[in-house]
C-alpha cells in the first residue's frame, strides 16, 4: 500500500519549493532563533509607545469618569462599542480558519491558521477592554459575574443579552486559546528539541508541556483538536449572534431587525479575512515564508472576502427594503434620513460603508486581481475601515435621532482620550503579535509536514511523473487506497 | 512520576514509507514496540501499531451535558427558587432567554474538560520532563523504541531494525515514566547534534 495521499494534480501546490521535512522545520523555526531585525525593534517600539498612549487614555477615564469621553444620554455608545464589535469581528476570521476549514478538510488552512487564530485571541483581549472599560467603574466588573455575593445574593440578568455577551465572549477567548495552545505543543517541542542556548532550552521546555510526539498522543492530540473545531464552529458563530442580540432585542429603530445575526456573522468573517490579509502579506514578506502562505493562500482568501463581502451587501439591501416596506414610520425614517440621505449628518459614513464594503470587493471577481499582493493589501485595509464604519454607523445613526426630536443629538465626535483609547487597542494587538511572531512558530509546523506529500510541489511533480509513466499503475497503487 | 528505568532497542526512519512495513514486522516477529514518535500525526500509524481507538471524545460528550445541566438548573434555580424576578410580568422560566448561556456553558465545560482530560493521560504540564529517545524526533524522524525484556537479544533487534531500514539504531537506558526538576541529571535531553 502507498502511503502517498492523493491529490488532484489540478489544484496548486500548497507549500512552495523544493522542501523534505526537515527543511520546513529550518524555514519556519529559524526566525525564532534569530535576532530581530531592525524592522521588528521599529514596530515593537511603536505599537509599545500606542499601548502607553492607550493606557493612559484609559487612565483618565477610569480616574475621572466617563465624561472624558464625548457621549451623552442619546449616544450612549458610540466609539467605544464600535470598537468592540470591530475588534471581536476581526477575530472571527481566525476560528473560521482553524475550525470550520478543518471540518471541510481545507488543506490550505495550514498555512495560515495558526498566525490566525493567535489574532483571534489578541482580537479579543482588545476588544473585551471597550465593554469592561465603558462600564464606567470598572472596579465594578465583577458584579456581571454570577457569585454567591453578600447583596443577597443577588444575581445579574441571566435574561439580558448584554449578559449573554460576557459569556459568549469569555469563552470563546478561553476555547480559541486552548484550541490555538494544544496545537502549538508540537511545534514548541520542536523548537526546545534544537534549541542550544539556556533560556531557550527553559522557556520552551516549560511551555512545551513535555510534548514528546508519540502516536498515541498524536491520535488523542487529533481527536482533540477534530471536537474542539466542533465545539468553535457553533461557538464562533454563536459569538456574534448574541453580539448582534445586543442591538436587535432592542426597540431601537435601526437595531430592531431579525437579519442582524446572520449579517453580523457574515461581517465579521469578512473583516476578520481582511485582517488575515494584512498580517499575512506582510509576515510572508519579513519572515521570508512565501513558499508556506502562497499566492494560492491568498486567493482563497479573498474569494472568502468576496463572498462574505457579498452576503454583507445583501443584508445592506435587504434591510433596507424591509425598513421600507415594513411601513414603521421610525424604522423608515432612520434608514432614510439618519443613512441614506448623504446630506445628513452621518450620511457620509453611510456612502463610505457602501463603497468599502459591497462595491469595492467586487474587485476581487477577477482573478488576475486576487492573484496581486498590491492590491490584495491595499483591499484589505479598505474593507477594514469599510466595518469599522458598519459599526458605527449601526450604532450612532440609528440612536443620535430616533423617537423624541427634543432628545436627538446631532454632533457626536471622540475625544481624544476615545481616540486614544482604541489607538492603545492597537499597540497592545501589535505588541502581541510583534512577541508573537518572534517567540512561536508563526505557521503550524507539524500540519505543514503533514501535508508536504500530498501538497508540497517537489512531491506533486513525482506524482505527475509516475502517472505519466503508466496511468492504470498508478492509480491502483496511489489513487485507489488513498480514497 | 516515575515508571521505572528500562531498556529499549531504538531505531530511526526517515520516511514514513518505510516505517510503517518495519512497524508490520517488527510486530509480526514478536517485539514489543514502547512507542514511535513521530514529528507530525502518521495517520493510520496508530492502526499498525494496534492502539485502540481513543475516547477522548466521548469524555468531551459527557462534560459538554455536564455544562448543560448545570447552567440550566443553576439558572432556573436563581429565577424561580431562589431570586424570582419580575422582568416585565414574563414567565419566571423563561428557557428560551437561558438558551445562549446554556450553549456557551457547553462549550466551555465540554473544551476545558478535553484539554485537561488530553493534558491528564498524555502527561503534559509546565516543567514536566520525560526520556526523549532522539531530538529530531519532532523534527524530520520516525523513532521506534521497542521496549527489551531479560531475554532479549538487544543485537539481533538492531540487525532487524537495520534490515527493516532504520537509518539509527541504539540501545538507550531510558526512564518510563515522567518527572519535574533534576532528577536524571546524567540524561542530555538536548544533544548536540551535527548540523544542529
Amino acid at each position: 500500500m502507498s502511503l502517498l495521499k492523493y491529490e488532484s494534480q489540478l489544484r496548486e501546490p500548497l507549500v512552495d519549493g523544493n522542501k523534505d521535512y526537515h527543511q520546513v522545520t529550518e524555514d519556519i523555526i529559524r526566525p525564532i532563533e534569530m535576532k530581530p531585525s531592525r524592522l521588528w525593534y521599529i514596530g515593537f517600539t511603536i505599537s509599545a509607545m500606542l499601548l502607553a498612549f492607550g493606557v493612559y487614555s484609559v487612565y483618565r477615564e477610569v480616574t475621572y469618569g466617563i465624561g472624558q469621553w464625548n457621549l451623552n444620554k442619546t449616544i450612549g455608545w458610540g466609539w467605544d462599542i464600535t470598537n468592540f464589535v470591530w475588534w471581536i469581528g476581526i477575530g472571527h476570521a481566525g476560528t473560521l480558519i482553524s475550525a470550520i476549514l478543518l471540518l471541510f478538510r481545507q488543506g490550505w488552512r495550514t498555512g495560515v491558521n495558526r498566525a490566525a487564530e493567535a489574532m483571534t485571541i489578541f482580537a479579543v483581549i482588545c476588544a473585551g477592554q471597550f465593554p469592561i472599560f465603558h462600564m464606567g467603574r470598572v472596579w465594578m466588573a465583577f458584579f456581571t459575574l454570577p457569585y454567591p455575593n453578600s447583596r443577597g445574593p443577588l444575581w445579574p440578568n441571566f435574561n439580558s443579552p448584554l449578559l449573554w455577551d460576557v459569556f459568549a465572549i469569555s469563552t470563546y477567548f478561553t476555547v480559541s486559546l486552548l484550541f490555538w495552545y494544544s496545537g502549538l505543543l508540537p511545534d514548541l517541542a520542536t523548537v526546545r528539541d534544537r534549541a542550544k542556548t539556556k533560556f531557550r532550552k527553559m522557556f520552551y521546555g516549560v511551555a512545551s508541556f513535555g510534548w514528546s510526539g508519540s502516536t498515541k498522543h498524536w491520535q488523542r492530540h487529533e481527536s482533540l483538536s477534530l471536537v474542539l473545531a466542533g465545539l468553535s464552529t457553533p461557538l464562533v458563530l454563536s459569538v456574534h449572534t448574541i453580539v448582534s442580540f445586543d442591538f436587535a432585542t432592542s426597540v431601537v429603530p435601526g437595531w430592531h431587525t431579525t437579519i442582524f445575526p446572520p449579517y453580523f456573522v457574515a461581517g465579521a468573517i469578512f473583516s476578520g479575512f481582511a485582517m488575515v490579509q494584512t498580517l499575512m502579506i506582510v509576515l510572508r514578506k519579513v519572515l521570508h515564508l512565501k513558499d508556506y502562505i502562497t499566492v494560492g493562500h491568498i486567493e482563497a482568501m479573498n474569494k472568502v472576502i468576496v463572498l462574505t463581502g457579498s452576503i454583507v451587501g445583501c443584508a445592506y439591501l435587504t434591510e433596507l427594503f424591509i425598513a421600507w416596506y415594513g411601513q414603521n414610520p421610525y424604522e423608515w425614517y432612520a434608514f432614510k434620513e439618519n443613512r441614506a440621505n448623504l446630506y445628513s449628518p452621518y450620511g457620509w459614513s453611510y456612502w463610505l460603508m457602501m463603497f468599502c464594503n459591497v462595491v469595492s470587493p467586487q474587485l476581487f471577481w477577477s482573478r488576475k486581481l486576487r492573484r496581486n499582493i498590491t492590491v490584495t493589501f491595499f483591499m484589505s485595509i479598505i474593507v477594514n475601515i469599510g466595518m469599522w464604519f458598519e459599526r458605527f454607523v449601526i450604532i450612532v445613526t440609528s440612536v443620535y435621532r430616533d423617537y423624541l426630536p427634543s432628545s436627538w443629538s446631532t454632533y457626536y465626535s471622540p475625544t481624544i482620550w476615545e481616540i486614544g483609547f482604541y489607538l492603545g487597542t492597537f499597540g497592545l494587538f501589535f505588541v502581541c503579535f510583534f512577541l508573537f511572531a518572534k517567540y512561536f512558530p508563526v505557521i503550524a509546523v507539524a500540519e505543514i509536514k503533514a501535508i508536504l506529500k500530498t501538497s508540497g510541489e517537489n512531491y506533486k511533480k513525482k506524482m505527475t511523473d509516475i502517472e505519466k509513466a503508466d496511468a492504470e499503475k498508478f492509480y491502483i497503487d496511489e489513487v485507489a487506497h488513498a480514497h | 512520576m516515575a515508571g521505572g528505568i528500562k531498556k529499549f532497542v531504538v531505531g530511526c526512519f526517515d520516511d514514513e514509507k518505510v516505517l510503517f512495513p518495519a512497524v508490520k514486522n517488527v510486530r509480526k516477529a514478536g517485539y514489543k514496540i514502547h512507542e514511535v514518535y513521530t514529528p507530525f500525526p502518521v495517520h493510520g500509524l496508530d492502526h499498525a501499531m494496534g492502539i485502540r481507538e481513543t475516547s477522548l471524545h466521548t469524555a468531551g460528550f459527557i462534560y459538554a451535558i455536564t455544562g448543560t445541566t448545570t447552567a440550566l438548573t443553576f439558572i432556573g434555580w436563581v429565577f424561580t427558587r431562589d431570586w424570582p424576578l419580575n422582568i416585565g410580568g414574563k414567565p419566571h422560566f423563561a428557557l428560551p432567554a437561558w438558551i445562549p448561556i446554556t450553549f456557551e456553558l457547553t462549550v466551555l465545560f465540554s473544551a476545558v474538560g478535553m484539554v485537561l482530560t488530553f493534558c491528564y493521560l498524555c502527561n503534559l504540564a509546565p516543567f514536566v520532563k520525560k526520556h526523549h529517545f532522539h531530538p529530531r524526533a519532532t523534527d524530520d524522524l520516525f523513532v521506534m523504541a521497542i521496549e527489551c525484556t531479560d531475554k532479549t537479544n538487544d543485537a539481533e533487534v538492531q540487525s532487524f531494525l537495520q534490515k527493516a531500514g532504520a537509518k539509527e539504531v541504539n540501545v538507550q537506558m531510558a526512564e518510563t515514566g515522567w518527572w519535574i526538576g533534576r532528577y536524571h541529571k546524567e540524561q542530555k535531553l538536548y544533544k548536540e547534534e551535527k548540523g544542529y
